[in-house]
């Protein structure tokens, strides 16, 4: 019932882990067993190795936490030789998720993994952690179509842009994408957002500026969900907060095919099970037979 | 060993000093000294869980000496034993004991001296000879709960009690074969850089704030010569020689 096809791959239910909350699996796979998930997206991974960012990286807010963690990873290559065994062992849908600081460090990041046995490629133009990159891809359209452009040119797979809330236009940042070659569309990165230490007087954050997520960000990443899936043609995941079935429910009426799970997964670490059963129970009592049936609903 | 995540009993938390407390919990374990657990009261107003280093385990229960620092640790205080706490735990490395019968300081500052009650009592059933260190600000806590063969040197900045001055300032770390420390990092940078000089093994725990505490988000790192490690799956314990600890 929950079972849903997204560019092509059959995914079990509609429940995704978020790149950057889950790792590779590993940690998660001692909680619950992780066939139950529709998919996983891995951590956010470059061609070149790194180290993540220096100083505190995390700081908690109102329902949320602001991070800064700078798209610290063992490289794609590495990723490749040690994790991707692991992961395609767990027996459900396996996500790149592709970062890079450069236009040629994206696509020499996606020929590697084109080359692998991941099942799609998630493009990330949207980490607002990385002071060369990421982001900067992500906020204004023109960046976006140059960068995912020659991505597409690399990637024979099925190949989705997350993209960042920051964008200037976020509907038109996401059409674009669907022109210039993306399968799908994923959103919401983290907002762009700060904390001072006021006895410090200093900003929290080396880099000042870092990424907010959790629920405090979810009623406008439900919004920005709904009008980029009314403006594209192409299947949209929907993320940013979903802290229980509920919500996922509301992304999925708001028009996405499937949800991602991000910040909640360190609070509760089988949270995707409650909210897969959640939605399932969901669907029974309120004569849903498909997730496409409930799809864009409002 | 891989944890578990639950909704367990509090048992006890009474308050031991002004603002430091004791929680004791449901929770069968083999917990080593210097693991720690993530706790988080149902339906918090604060988000995210809270990592607390272990201070007494047994097969049955964990117990857990905090202080009241923000409104995470304030909330904890306010709840009463039968009242159900979300644990998950036991997680990230121990302290390396596998030795025995040599002479070992054990060195904290402040509530830091939580994982190291329990890992010094760990220590003397191995046969080790421990002298315990235990740096204050003020007035002192839980240092008479320690063995009696357990020696015990005490400071406190403002004189209340022992030494007056800093706790680094009576350690001498020749007169030992093993150092282990976990404090404020000031004190651990001392303490590792002393056992450096007299290339003298020093065991480090480090405190770092945690999202999910097992080592999939990667904001608790540290510095390190081998590069940024997670203090919460690749620590918290470090060997000092590699650890690159900035105020």
């Amino acid at each position: 019932m929950t079972e849903i096809d997204i560019c092509g791959i059959n995914f079990k239910n509609p429940v995704i882990a978020a790149s950057g909350t889950f790792g590779f699996g590993r940690e998660f796979s001692q909680a619950y067993d992780l066939s139950k998930l529709g998919g996983i997206c891995t951590k956010g991974l470059t061609f070149n190795p790194r180290q993540g960012n220096k100083g505190i990286r995390c700081c908690e807010t109102a329902s949320g936490m602001i991070n800064s963690v700078g798209l610290q990873n063992p490289g794609i290559q590495s990723f490749l030789d040690n994790d991707l065994a692991f992961m395609s062992s767990l027996n459900t849908v396996i996500i790149a998720n592709l970062s890079g600081s450069s236009i040629q460090e994206y696509v020499q990041g996606a020929e590697l993994l084109n080359s692998s046995n991941v099942d799609m490629i998630e493009l990330n133009i949207s980490c607002p952690n990385v002071k060369e990159g990421g982001m900067n891809f992500g906020i204004k359209t023109q960046s976006a179509v140059q960068v995912l452009g020659q991505v597409r040119k690399a990637v024979s797979k099925p190949l989705l842009v997350k993209l960042s809330p920051n964008a200037e236009d976020i509907v038109d940042m996401a059409v674009a994408c669907e022109k210039n070659g993306a399968d799908g569309i994923s959103l919401v990165n983290t907002f762009k957002a700060m904390a001072i230490d006021i006895y410090k007087r200093k900003p929290i954050f080396k880099n000042i500026t870092a990424g907010l997520s959790g629920p405090c960000i979810k009623p406008i990443a439900l919004r920005m969900v709904y009008e980029v899936s009314k403006a594209v043609n192409i299947p949209v995941i929907g993320m940013g907060g979903i802290s229980c079935w509920q919500d996922a429910v509301e992304f999925i009426m708001a028009g996405a095919c499937a949800v991602q799970i991000g910040t909640m997964n360190f609070i509760k670490p089988d949270i995707c099970l409650d909210i897969i059963n959640g939605i399932e129970m969901f669907m029974e009592k309120n004569n849903f037979n498909s997730i496409s049936e409930m799809k864009s609903i409002i | 060993m891989p944890y578990e995540y639950l909704k367990s009993n509090i048992i006890l938390n009474c308050k031991v000093s002004e603002d430091i407390f004791e929680m004791k919990v449901e929770f069968k374990s083999n917990t080593e000294p210097g693991q720690f657990f993530m706790l988080r009261k149902n339906d918090s107003p604060t988000f995210l869980s809270r990592p607390l280093s272990v201070y007494y385990a047994d097969k049955e229960t964990v117990s857990f000496l905090y202080q009241v620092k923000g409104k995470g640790t304030q909330l904890f205080s306010l709840m009463n034993p039968g009242e159900k706490i979300d644990i998950m735990g036991p997680l990230g490395n121990s302290f390396n004991t596998a030795f025995c019968g040599k002479k070992t300081a054990v060195i904290s500052g402040g509530i830091g001296i939580a994982p190291m009650v329990y890992l010094a009592q760990e220590l003397l059933k191995k046969d080790n000879s421990v002298d315990f260190y235990c740096g204050f600000k003020g007035m002192p806590y839980c240092t008479d709960i320690l063995d009696k063969k357990i020696k015990v040197f005490v400071s406190s900045q403002d004189g209340v009690a022992g030494h007056h001055g800093l706790i680094t300032e009576i350690f001498n770390p020749s007169a030992y074969e093993n150092v282990m420390t976990c404090g404020p990092v000031p004190m651990m940078k001392i303490v590792a850089n002393m056992c450096k000089e007299k290339n003298i093994p020093c065991q480090v725990s480090m405190e770092q704030h945690m999202a999910c505490g097992m080592g999939a988000c990667l904001v608790c790192t540290c510095e390190t010569e081998h590069g940024m490690k997670r203090v919460c799956k690749d620590g918290p314990v470090f060997d000092g020689k590699e650890l690159i600890m900035n105020d």
